[in-house]
């Protein structure tokens, strides 16, 4: 817990470990929130659909 | 009270109507403005609806609501360790606990912030009259930056001190030293449990009234028969 966490250098970018797992995650999260359907939503397009 | 009297204001009206007692606020001077106005801005159906947009059925619009989750966790247990002190979130193994409860709800309320903020850019959601929803954001966001800052400093601790000493050259450099000074414990104290939670709680309030009053904008490219009534389809908020 005490050593410093790694550091990737990639020209002037410079970032840690678990920075850049954030980032990751946040990516992750954000994609995963535009294709994953949301439960209990009706289907725009179909009119007998159930206007909950 | 004169023969003349309106009867609104002489209380002649045996019979109150709805009309009668929208007359009655538009003569009620600042007041009776106020709640004309807000009557007609922000009814109830407004303010709290029942019904949403069928295109609100998307994981991308909650990302804004679980910020404030994680802000009402922040507060909560930022109230806790206003009370109780240093000495106990340093020592104690509950004060460690809501400590890192502060700490940890902070970097999920800034995670979801930030995936609030790349739906609504890259979803253009200041568009439609809502660059002010937009504008109020964008000053929630930096207010949190600087209240984490104080929030680093007023930890009472090695790392604490370090960041102070460190960022006082940053600040100085920018020539807002002589009123925003790291090294001024008190200041960064206050500022961290006072004046900045205050702003973001009503900022937040405000932000959410401006997304009530407008609704939430529509999704780009959609065109008028996607939307329909707009409650086609719709989902329940």
């Amino acid at each position: 817990m005490d050593a410093p966490a790694p550091y990737f250098h990639w020209g002037f970018i410079q970032i840690s470990l678990p920075n850049l797992v954030v980032i990751g995650v946040m990516l992750l999260l954000f994609a995963l929130a535009l294709v994953l359907p949301f439960p209990g939503h009706a289907d725009a397009n179909d009119p007998d659909g159930d206007p909950r | 009270m004169t023969a003349s009297d309106p009867p609104e204001l002489s209380g002649g009206d045996s019979a109150p109507s709805a009309g009668a007692a929208v007359t009655k606020r538009r003569n009620g001077g600042l007041t009776g403005a106020a709640a004309g106005w807000l009557e007609r801005r922000l009814p109830i159906s407004k303010l709290l609806p029942t019904r949403q947009p069928y295109y609100i059925g998307s994981w991308v619009y909650v990302f804004g609501v679980v910020t404030i989750a994680a802000l009402a966790w922040v507060v909560a247990s930022g109230v806790v360790l206003t009370f109780v002190g240093p000495q106990w979130w340093h020592v104690s193994s509950v004060g460690r606990f809501i400590n890192s409860l502060h700490f940890w709800s902070v970097q999920l309320f800034f995670i979801f912030m930030v995936l609030h903020l790349w739906g609504q850019y890259w979803g253009a959601g200041w568009r439609d009259g809502r660059a002010p929803t937009w504008m109020v954001g964008v000053v929630i966001f930096l207010i949190s930056v600087v209240t984490a800052f104080t929030g680093y400093i007023s930890q009472q601790n090695l790392d604490a001190q370090w960041i102070a000493v460190n960022a006082k050259d940053a600040i100085n450099s920018v020539g807002v030293g002589a009123f925003f000074n790291p090294l001024n414990f008190g200041q960064m104290y206050g500022l961290h449990v006072m004046l900045l939670p205050i702003a973001i709680t009503l900022l937040v309030v405000l932000h959410v009234v401006q997304v009530r009053l407008r609704g939430v904008v529509a999704p780009l490219g959609a065109t008028d028969p996607d939307l329909g009534d707009g409650l086609r389809g719709a989902t329940r908020s």
